[in-house]
C-alpha cells in the first residue's frame, strides 16, 4: 500500500506539473499572445517575430531585449513606411508596455527583429525565443513560423487557414530547398 | 553622378514628402499628357545580375520592366514586395513574359549576387537581381531618384531605410507609374497588364 501510495502520489506530482506550469505562466506579469514569424527567403539574414504583449499589472513594464539561438542578435525594432520611405529603428530604451495595457509587435509597425539567422526560417517550423522585460525578467515563448507574408500566427503548429495555404503555394520553391 | 545622389538625398531627407509629391505629381502628368513616360525617372546604369553577368539599361530595354530597390537583410518590406510581386507574375498568367522584373540592392556591400541568387531563389523566377560597386548603385538610385541611406544599429551592424515603392518603365525605358507598397492585387495588377500592352512607338 504504501508504494502504491507513493506511486500515486508521484502521478498525482507528474500530472499537476504541467498545470502548475501553466499557472505560473498564467501569473506572469507579461502574457505573450499568438506569437509568429514569418517565413524567410533562402539565404536571407534577418527575419522578424511578431506577438502581442500584454501587461496584466497595474505597473509599467518594457521589452528591453530578446534571445533566441536561430539568430546572433536579436533587437526591437520599429518599422514605418513614411512618404514612399521604409524606416527602420531599433526601439531606444526599450519598448514600452502600458500598465494594464498591451502593445501589439505586427507588420508594418514594432516587431522582434532576428538578425544575423543561422538558417532560414521554414514555415511549419518553430523556434524558441526568450523577451527580457525590465520587471517581467526573462520569459520564454515557442515561435511557430508561418508562411511568407502571414498576418497573424495561427497559434500553433497546424490548421493553417486556406489563405496562408494559398499563399505559400507560391513560395514552394524555397521549401524545397 | 555622386554629387547628384547626395543632393538627392539631402533633398529627400529635408524636403520629407518631396519625392513622394514629385512621383504622385509626375504620375499625374504622365496620365494628363497621355504619355507613355517621363523621362527624368530612369537613366543609364552599368551592374551585374545575381548570376554574375553584366547588365545595363540597354539589357533591359526592348521590354518595360517593373524596377524595384531593396536589400537582402530587410526583416519585412522587400520579402513581402517580393511575395506580393510573385503573386501578382502568377495572376499575369501570359503577359507576365512580356516584362522584365528586377530587385535592385540599396546594399551593394552585404548583397553579393551570390546572395542575391540564393534569395530570389524564394520568389518568381522572373526576378532577376541586380547589384554592384557602392558608386555604382549610388548612380542608378540617382537616375531612379531612389532614397537610401545606412542606419547603424546598436551591434555595430546596420539596416537600410530606402524607398518602398516598384517603379514601372516602358519598353523606351521611360517611367510610367508606380505600385506603392501593399497596393491591393487588383490595381497592381491592372497596373502591370496595362504596362504589358502597352504598345511601343
Amino acid at each position: 500500500m504504501r508504494i502504491l501510495s507513493k506511486l500515486v502520489l508521484l502521478a498525482a506530482l507528474i500530472a499537476a506539473t504541467p498545470a502548475a506550469f501553466a499557472q505560473s505562466g498564467g501569473n506572469a506579469k507579461i502574457d505573450v499572445e499568438k506569437p509568429y514569424a514569418r517565413a524567410t527567403p533562402a539565404g536571407a539574414m534577418s527575419g522578424a517575430a511578431y506577438m502581442t504583449l500584454a501587461n496584466e499589472t497595474q505597473t509599467a513594464d518594457r521589452l528591453t531585449g530578446a534571445s533566441s539561438e536561430v539568430a546572433a542578435k536579436v533587437q526591437i525594432h520599429e518599422m514605418k513606411v513614411v512618404n514612399g520611405v521604409m524606416k527602420m529603428r531599433e526601439v531606444a530604451g526599450g519598448l514600452a508596455i502600458p500598465a494594464g495595457g498591451s502593445v501589439a509587435l505586427k507588420p508594418g509597425s514594432y516587431h522582434v527583429m532576428l538578425m544575423g539567422l543561422k538558417k532560414p526560417l521554414v514555415a511549419g517550423q518553430s523556434f524558441p525565443l526568450t523577451l527580457t522585460f525590465a520587471k517581467a525578467g526573462n520569459i520564454s515563448v515557442t515561435v511557430p513560423v508561418e508562411a511568407m507574408g502571414a498576418t497573424s500566427g495561427n497559434g500553433g503548429m497546424s490548421g493553417m487557414s486556406g489563405m496562408q495555404q494559398d499563399k505559400s503555394g507560391g513560395m514552394g520553391k524555397m521549401e524545397m530547398k | 553622378m555622386q554629387a547628384r545622389h547626395w543632393i538627392i538625398t539631402a533633398a529627400a531627407g529635408v524636403g520629407g514628402f518631396a519625392v513622394a509629391a514629385l512621383l504622385i505629381a509626375l504620375t499625374i502628368t504622365s496620365q494628363q499628357s497621355g504619355q507613355a513616360g517621363i523621362a527624368s525617372i530612369g537613366g543609364p546604369f552599368k551592374l551585374v545580375d545575381d548570376t554574375g553577368k553584366p547588365v545595363s539599361d540597354k539589357t533591359l530595354a526592348g521590354k518595360p520592366y517593373a524596377i524595384y530597390f531593396g536589400y537582402t537583410y530587410c526583416p519585412e518590406v522587400c520579402p513581402t514586395t517580393l511575395f506580393d510581386l510573385t503573386r501578382w507574375i502568377k495572376k499575369l498568367g501570359s503577359d507576365a513574359d512580356k516584362l522584365n522584373y528586377v530587385f535592385v540592392t540599396v546594399d551593394p556591400e552585404r548583397d553579393t549576387p551570390k546572395l542575391m541568387h540564393s534569395y530570389l531563389s524564394s520568389f518568381d523566377k522572373h526576378i532577376r537581381g541586380l547589384t554592384g560597386t557602392p558608386a555604382q548603385i549610388a548612380k542608378i538610385t540617382g537616375e531612379y531618384r531612389v532614397y537610401y541611406k545606412k542606419i547603424p544599429t546598436s551591434d555595430g551592424s546596420y539596416v537600410m531605410d530606402h524607398s518602398s515603392m516598384i517603379y514601372l518603365m516602358d519598353a523606351e525605358e521611360k517611367f510610367d507609374t508606380i505600385i506603392a507598397y501593399q497596393e491591393n492585387d487588383a490595381s497592381a495588377v491592372a497596373k502591370l497588364k496595362s504596362l504589358a500592352s502597352a504598345p511601343t512607338s
